[in-house]
């Protein structure tokens, strides 16, 4: 089994209200030094069978139509090597 | 003849039966739609209500998207079906691309629940017809996803092409930018909106005002008459 994880974030210029007030929030916890904090999502898919070209091509189709709205969200797509180990 | 007007009822659609109602009160025939049924029962025009389907999970409106009935709504949509989306069904046509930009979460990050002003700035679409232009109504808005958001261009073109179809005045209660309510497609028969017109249909309820009504007049008018 293999892992590809997609972060979706909203774009640059896109106001995000969330991230601002976990920003504002900050020092009153006792962090200083944080001048702006942006919110976004995080997907973990696990795939069944190899992580191969194809496999990645479908992943960014996927994201680009359903889990990221790209009006107003980026996104990338990355394979996380799951450790031999940890099988 | 009067007019069959199809209601999609989505899982957490909440506004489906005050939609048929308006309906019923414009004088047009409702007809139930169901968010899995790819048939639209041969309707003339089709209302995606309010409410909060499929819990708003991922984006609102993001998987009802998908659901079987928008397939047929889409497909018909660009073939000249007339369409409303109301609230939650105004970020289903969002996210199906009927209608350009995005709805993002109120700026000030509260649920909203007003009746609040707006001046109609095109009455030439399929779903405003009896209003005139720079009529100033009054309609409920309850949203928690309201700020309608677009690039520039997508907004200049908006504003130039006169498809910005409402404007909220006084104040702008969700942060959407240049304080658009409501937009139109090129073709004019697809229109979606934040505010509730179904909840401003009879005197006796809600703010007394009757100001949601010329939507399911305008719509009954442009079918008969067709």
């Amino acid at each position: 089994m293999a892992r590809v994880v997609v972060d979706v974030m909203l774009k640059p210029e896109i106001l995000d209200p969330q991230g601002q007030a976990v920003q504002r929030a900050l020092p009153r916890l006792g962090f200083d030094g944080i001048s702006d904090v942006r919110q976004g999502k995080r997907f973990e898919l696990e795939v069944e069978g190899p992580v191969d070209e194809a496999a990645l091509a479908r992943i960014h189709d996927l994201a680009e139509s359903f889990l990221a709205n790209t009006v107003i969200e980026d996104f990338t797509v990355k394979v996380e090597e799951v450790a031999e180990a940890a099988k | 003849m009067t007019a069959r007007i199809g209601v999609v009822t989505f899982p957490g659609s909440l506004d489906d039966r005050d939609t048929q109602r308006a309906i019923r009160l414009a004088g047009a025939e409702p007809v139930a739609l169901w968010h899995k049924d790819k048939d639209l029962k041969q309707v003339d025009a089709v209302v995606l209500p309010g409410g909060f389907s499929y819990g708003d999970y991922l984006r609102a409106g993001a998987i009802s998207r998908f659901s079987p009935v928008m397939e047929s709504v889409v497909e018909q949509a660009r073939a000249g079906l007339p369409v409303l989306g109301i609230c939650n069904g105004f970020q289903v046509l969002t996210e199906a691309h009927l209608l350009p930009g995005a709805m993002l979460g109120n700026d000030h990050l509260h649920f909203i629940c007003r009746d609040q002003k707006l001046r109609v700035e095109n009455a030439g679409t399929a779903w405003t017809g009896d209003y005139t232009a720079g009529q100033e109504i009054h309609i409920p808005l309850k949203n928690m996803d309201g700020r309608f958001v677009a690039d520039t261009y997508t907004l200049d073109e908006l504003e130039a092409e006169g498809r910005v179809v409402f404007r909220y005045l006084d104040v702008n209660p969700n942060g959407s930018l240049r304080d658009i309510a409501g937009i139109t497609n090129e073709a004019g028969n697809v229109v979606g909106l934040m505010p509730h017109p179904e909840h401003a249909v009879e005197p006796l309820i809600g703010s007394g005002r009757t100001d949601g009504l010329p939507f399911f007049t305008s719509i009954l008018k442009k079918l008969v008459t067709a």
